[in-house]
Formats: C-alpha cells, sequence, structure tokens
C-alpha cells in the first residue's frame, strides 16, 4: 500500500507538473468563455445592423401594418410606380423591395407578393412579411364576415393557457430539449475525459518502456501496482484539472458579465417582461425544468460512470502501450477503443433523444463499453432504480474483469522490446 | 563456505524458445560472481528471474537458504543493462523516489543520497534533470540509486557499458569497496577482462545451458595444459630445437624481451613437473624467460564456446 501510494503521488505530480497540462488547464476556460463571449457580441453587431425595406403597395391595405422595428425600417413607395419604386431601392442600397398587388381576378390567392432584393432575404425576414400579410388578410376576411376581432384575441389567449395546463411536464417540449443537452453534456463530455486521460496512461506507460526505467521499478514493486497507481494517479490529474476548469470558469462567466454589465440571471427578468404575452409561460417553464433537473443524482452519476468508464478503458490505454514500442504502434490498436466511444454517442444522440427508453438505448446503456456515455444520457429522462444497478454492477465486474487480463498483457508487454505486437502475440502474452 | 543465493534447476520458456535450460548457481557469500555468455545466451533472464520479475517455469531461487519472497527485494539491488530513468525528473526527486520504493524513509534516503553524491562527485546535480545529462552521468545516477539501500546482494547488468574509462575504473573500485563492506555481488557482462580483475566465481551460459561454473583459480587449473613460455640463449639454436623436439611439444611464442632469444611454448605431459624441463634447460642454455602459460578466462570462454558448437 505504501507503494502504491508512493506511485500514486509521482504519477499525479508528473501529470500537474507538466507544462501542457497547466497551459491547458488554466488557458481552456478562458478560450472557453472568450468564445462565448466572441459570439455574444458578433450577434449583438448582426442586431444593431438595420435594415430598410421599401414597400410598394398597391392595394394600400398593408403599408400601415408594416410597424418599425430595431432591426428594420419601412419605407413605403406606394405613390411611385413600380419601376421607380425598384429603382430608388436599388440606387440608395435599401435591403429590398416588397411589392404587394390586387390579387388577380380568379385566382384563389388574396393578394400577389414578390420581394425584390440584392440578396436572398433571411427565413426569419420572409417570414415576417408573410406573417404580417396574412395575419392581416385573415382579420380582414374575419371583419368581412362581421366577427368582432378583440373577441377572437381573447379567446386565443385562454386557449394558449389551456395548452399549458392540459400538457403536463413530462411532454412539454422545452424540458425535453433541457434534459437532451445536459445529458448530451455529461455524455460527450464523458467521452472527451476518457480519451484524453486515456491517452496520457498510454503515453506514460510507453514512456517508462522507452526509458526503460520500468525494469528498475518492477524490481521494486509488481507490475500490477504500477498499473493501479498509473491510472488513480492520472484520473485525479483528470479531477483536478476538471474541478479547476469548473471554478475558473464560473469566476470568469461571472466576472466578466458583471463587469460588462449584464447579468446573466437578472437579464432573464427584462427579457421575459419584453416577451408578447404567450411567451411567457414558456419562459418561465424553461427556468422551472432547468430548475427541476435532478442535480444531486445527475452529478453522482456523472461521478460513478466516469470513475466506471475512465478506469475500463484506461486499464485497456496502459495494456496497450506496454504492448508497443512507440506512439506510432499504437494506432492498429486505437480502432476498436474508439468504436464503443463513438458508438455510444451516436446511440445516445439519435436513439436515446428518439425514445430515451427504447431497446436500443436500454441495451446500450447496460453493455459496459457503452453504458458510461449513454446511460449519462438516458439518466436525466428518469431511468429505473433496478436499471441503473444493473448497468452500474455489470460496470463494475467489467472492470475487474479489463483490469486483470490488461494487468497480464501489461506484464509481459512492459519487458518486450523490439517485438512488432500483433493481436495474435498479444493473446499469447495472456497465456503466459 | 555459505551460499548467499541459490538458484537450482531454472527452466524458462517463451513459447517455443527456451531461454534457460536446467540452469544452476551457487553464489557464495560476500563473493564477486561473474555471468558469462555472448548475447542472447540467457544471462538477462536469469537476472530477471532472480530479481523476480519474470518468474521461471521450473526451478527454485534460495536467498540465504530460504525460497525467495516479494519482500526479498528490499535485499537486492538491480542495475539493468538497458538504463533508464524518468527524463524530465529532477535527479535528486527521482533517486528519492526510487528509493523510497525499495522501503527506505524519506530522511534516511536523503542522508544516504548526499552521502553518495559527495562521494561520487555529483553534488550539483540534484536539481537537474535527466535529460540534461550525458548517458554516462545518468549512469552515476543509477548506480547510486542501485547501491542506496545497501542490499545484500547487488546485480549489475553489463555494470561497465557506456562508461569512458575513467568511470568505468572508479565504478570497478566502488564495487570492490561495496564487496569489503560485504555485498555480495553479481554481474553479467561478455566483456572479459572486467571478469579477470574482479570475479571471485563464474559461470558460463551459453544458448540457455550452463557449461561451467567454479572458483576462476580453480577453472583456470582445470583448463591449463601444463605450458611454458620460455627465452633461451644457446650457442647452437638449431641443435637445442631439436634436443627439446624430441622430448617435448613445441610452439612458438610471442612476448616482448630485451635479448636476442630463442622464443618457444612447450608442453609437457600432464603431471610432468616442470622442474624437469628446468634441469633440461639448465645444461643447455641461459634461462631468460620461463613463465607458465595461465589460460585467461578469455581463452577458456572462447574455447567452452565453440567447444559446445
Amino acid at each position: 500500500m505504501r507503494n502504491l501510494r508512493l506511485i500514486i503521488q509521482r504519477e499525479y505530480l508528473a501529470r500537474v507538473r507538466n507544462k501542457t497540462f497547466i497551459v491547458m488547464t488554466f488557458l481552456s476556460p478562458l478560450i472557453f468563455v472568450g468564445m462565448i463571449l466572441l459570439i455574444a457580441y458578433l450577434s449583438m453587431l448582426n442586431s444593431t445592423d438595420q435594415k430598410i425595406i421599401g414597400i410598394h403597395d398597391e392595394t394600400g391595405m398593408f403599408v400601415e401594418e408594416f410597424k418599425d422595428k430595431e432591426q428594420v425600417q419601412y419605407l413605403d413607395f406606394s405613390g411611385e410606380s413600380l419601376e421607380k419604386a425598384r429603382q430608388d431601392v436599388l440606387n440608395n442600397e435599401y435591403f429590398g423591395l416588397i411589392h404587394i398587388a390586387e390579387a388577380e381576378p380568379g385566382s384563389s390567392k388574396p393578394a400577389h407578393v414578390q420581394f425584390f432584393g440584392k440578396e436572398t432575404p433571411g427565413f426569419g425576414t420572409v417570414e415576417n412579411i408573410e406573417k404580417t400579410i396574412s395575419d392581416k388578410l385573415t382579420r380582414e376576411q374575419l371583419i368581412a364576415k362581421g366577427i368582432d376581432i378583440s373577441e377572437i384575441d381573447k379567446a386565443r389567449a385562454k386557449v394558449s393557457i389551456d395548452i399549458q395546463n392540459f400538457s403536463g411536464e413530462r411532454s412539454s417540449k422545452m424540458s425535453n430539449y433541457i434534459k437532451m443537452f445536459f445529458g448530451g453534456a455529461a455524455g460527450y463530455l464523458l467521452m472527451m475525459f476518457i480519451i484524453i486521460y486515456g491517452n496520457m496512461v498510454m503515453r506514460s506507460v510507453i514512456e517508462e518502456k522507452t526509458n526503460r526505467i520500468i525494469e528498475i521499478i518492477v524490481s521494486s514493486v509488481k507490475p500490477f501496482q504500477l498499473l493501479l497507481g498509473k491510472v488513480l494517479g492520472t484520473s485525479m490529474a483528470g479531477v483536478t484539472q476538471f474541478t479547476i476548469w469548473i471554478i475558473l470558469g464560473a469566476f470568469l462567466l461571472f466576472g466578466i458579465s458583471s463587469f460588462l454589465g449584464i447579468d446573466p440571471f437578472a437579464a432573464q427578468t427584462p427579457a421575459v417582461a419584453m416577451m408578447d404575452g404567450a411567451m411567457k409561460p414558456e419562459i418561465n417553464q424553461l427556468v422551472i425544468d432547468i430548475l427541476k433537473l435532478p442535480y444531486a443524482s445527475l452529478l453522482s452519476f456523472f461521478l460513478i460512470y466516469f470513475i466506471g468508464g475512465y478506469f475500463l478503458y484506461s486499464s485497456i490505454y496502459a495494456a496497450i502501450g506496454a504492448a508497443v514500442d512507440s506512439e506510432t504502434d499504437t494506432q492498429q490498436f486505437m480502432f476498436p477503443i474508439i468504436l464503443p466511444l463513438v458508438l455510444g454517442i451516436y446511440v445516445g444522440f439519435f436513439s436515446v433523444v428518439e425514445n430515451p427508453h427504447g431497446t436500443v438505448s436500454t441495451i446500450f446503456s447496460l453493455i459496459p463499453l457503452t453504458s458510461p456515455i449513454v446511460m449519462l444520457m438516458r439518466i436525466p429522462f428518469g431511468v429505473p432504480w433496478w436499471e441503473i444497478t444493473i448497468s452500474i454492477a455489470i460496470l463494475i465486474a467489467t472492470n475487474f474483469g479489463v483490469l486483470w487480463l490488461s494487468a497480464k498483457i501489461y506484464r509481459v508487454g512492459i519487458l518486450m522490446y523490439g517485438k512488432k505486437p500483433s493481436y495474435k502475440e498479444i493473446y499469447k502474452w495472456l497465456k503466459y | 563456505m555459505e551460499n548467499l543465493l541459490v538458484a537450482e534447476n531454472i527452466y524458462k520458456r517463451f513459447g517455443n524458445f527456451t531461454a534457460l535450460n536446467n540452469v544452476s548457481i551457487d553464489i557464495p557469500r560476500e563473493s564477486i560472481f561473474g555471468l558469462l555468455g555472448p548475447n542472447g545466451a540467457g544471462k538477462t533472464t536469469l537476472l530477471r528471474i532472480i530479481n523476480q520479475i519474470t518468474m521461471p517455469d521450473e526451478g527454485r531461487v534460495y536467498l540465504e537458504g530460504k525460497p525467495l519472497h516479494p519482500d526479498d527485494i528490499a535485499h537486492i539491488g538491480y542495475l539493468p543493462e538497458e538504463r533508464g530513468l524518468y527524463k524530465s525528473m529532477k535527479v535528486g526527486e527521482q533517486a528519492l523516489y526510487l528509493a523510497r520504493l525499495k522501503g527506505l524513509s524519506k530522511a534516511e534516503a536523503k542522508e544516504r543520497l548526499n552521502y553518495w553524491f559527495k562521494r561520487l562527485e555529483i553534488e550539483g546535480w540534484w536539481d537537474k534533470k535527466i535529460q540534461e545529462l550525458s548517458k554516462g552521468m545518468a549512469q552515476k545516477v543509477q548506480f547510486v540509486i542501485t547501491v542506496l539501500h545497501r542490499p545484500k546482494l547487488l546485480i549489475f547488468d553489463e555494470p561497465f557499458s557506456g562508461f569512458d574509462p575513467v568511470n568505468a575504473n572508479l565504478i570497478k573500485d566502488e564495487i570492490l569497496q561495496l564487496k569489503e563492506e560485504g555485498a555480495t555481488i553479481l554481474f553479467s557482462t561478455h566483456r572479459m577482462e572486467s571478469v579477470e580483475e574482479l570475479c571471485d566465481y563464474i559461470a558460463l551460459i551459453h544458448k540457455s545451458n550452463k557449461l561451467l561454473d567454479g572458483k576462476v583459480s580453480e577453472i583456470k587449473k582445470e583448463y591449463k595444459s601444463n605450458t611454458f613460455e620460455v627465452g633461451l640463449d644457446a650457442r647452437d639454436e638449431a641443435v637445442l630445437r631439436r634436443e627439446l623436439e624430441e622430448r617435448f611439444v613445441l610452439g612458438p611464442a610471442k612476448f616482448k624481451s630485451i635479448n636476442e632469444d630463442l622464443k618457444l611454448t612447450i608442453k609437457l605431459k600432464d603431471n610432468e613437473p616442470s622442474n624437469d624441463l628446468i634441469q633440461f634447460l639448465l645444461s643447455r642454455a641461459r634461462i631468460n624467460h620461463f613463465v607458465e602459460v595461465i589460460p585467461s578466462v578469455n581463452d577458456i570462454f572462447i574455447k567452452t564456446v565453440t567447444q559446445d558448437a
């Protein structure tokens, strides 16, 4: 035990003192926050850019309906001929021109609408124009039929509230998105961690082997102790990095946003107030959904599956490191490691999202090589306890099995030089 | 004399390849034991088995009469042939780590390291990284690490390879000093000069088999052929040569001499005392040079290996 502690300590310090580790630990949150700020800044730039759109309305019905907004300003060209209006818009470099003509007699369409512009207008712009015109037409037709518009508006608000009551929290579309996001983020993070830190373990094994220090160490400690110490020490370095990221990221986010005067939490209140009536309950629902996520169980399961998954993969990584002489030889063994990880992510993003409790999702959340990722993605949707228990039990049992096999390969591999390893050769080592 | 380490009937196979075939060695206490053999003979495998890095397929190893136990690593110091240290770790830190893995406390390890660093005049290296040191320098550090926990048995695999003559000499003196202090030393080599100077006992391994072992002086006695090298000053060399040829087996000889002598090797019959030859020569010539030809370990090595082939 004393030696195991010494090994863990050395491995931990070797990882943590590494220059790239330090740089990555402190730079990553900066880069991350920087990206968020950049995106925010760019979208702000985009929104301050005001568009001017001309309107040539032959019917005279719709001009009043197009109201100037922060991003769009409308100019009325209805007094001029269409040709002149088009020329003016082009000369002034306005964004475009909406032309609304009387419907041709016999046509099923109530009006003929055209858009002229240098560039194809964005999806939002087109939808906005269509909605404005269609709303107006609908109202006109309703009025023509002698229906009181204000009564309809009242009725519409009521219907909206009914939907909220009827659908309930589970099937709320928004909350599903949130669960997907949190599950997906956890699964993805786990995969990245396994790959990054598994590689670290592998490189450290290769380093000891090529340095030939391995013989000195295994004349003092058992290879299994060294393997275990390496995996444990490196995982502790991983947890350290992760913790620093979270703390640093939170600090930076709060620091910068308060510096810029944007309070990420307070900002939601005016935003909610500004939304029109129909949107407001949905935003509230979003906040409630985020708050309602089972954080405690989510976090503890993340830790359990992280440790289980990381151990499983890094003992395989260590065995590969022991089998080869240099990092270039590892390629042929990488595929079987990456494959289940990527499969887990795919199953997570396609199958779990589609049907969190379907057969495919359930099976993959039990198979130990994919279960850490897939199960983490499923957990926010609510998985029965017995299923989680079975999945964890299988994971732990597999861990012991794989660690035992890896230790065998490791024990032989670390003292084998100059042999290009094949799967057949490694199978033979298992029997030594 | 009591043996510190006994290896009995060791077999080791890797797949179809037999690395050690029924090899036994006895290492007497406080001796220097040389394990000789060409490359690929199985020396390193035997050393690894004694270090419990690999397990023998058959056979047993005893340390001080008791079967080897995992805890015995504290009594063994091993300097592998392929030397290596963590490249990016500092010398002192690294030495401390490896010493503590061998069971020393931190304070103890530090004290002894200071002593050894002073003794080998490498005090200034504590904070250097291995990658800043030359190969020979790194080997010195490694030597210190090997002997630091004062093991009863020191195992060196090709200890002099990579050292320049000055440092090789330094290490040789340290090995002799360690023996004086009571350590038993086992080393493997294919360089015979070092054997001649250092070893009390040798074992010769060739193609996985032990061909020969024992005390160096006894092996040499066994291999000597009752042959003498002589330098003679005679009035008529041709007559003398003819007379000698009638009684003994003659051969050419090469040695440095200030006289213009007749130089010969003369082989006597087995058990024939050398005095007979001297008496025979006394009346016929002046004897300027008379030396018994003792086979070098190198000669024995080559002879045994080629005989076996």
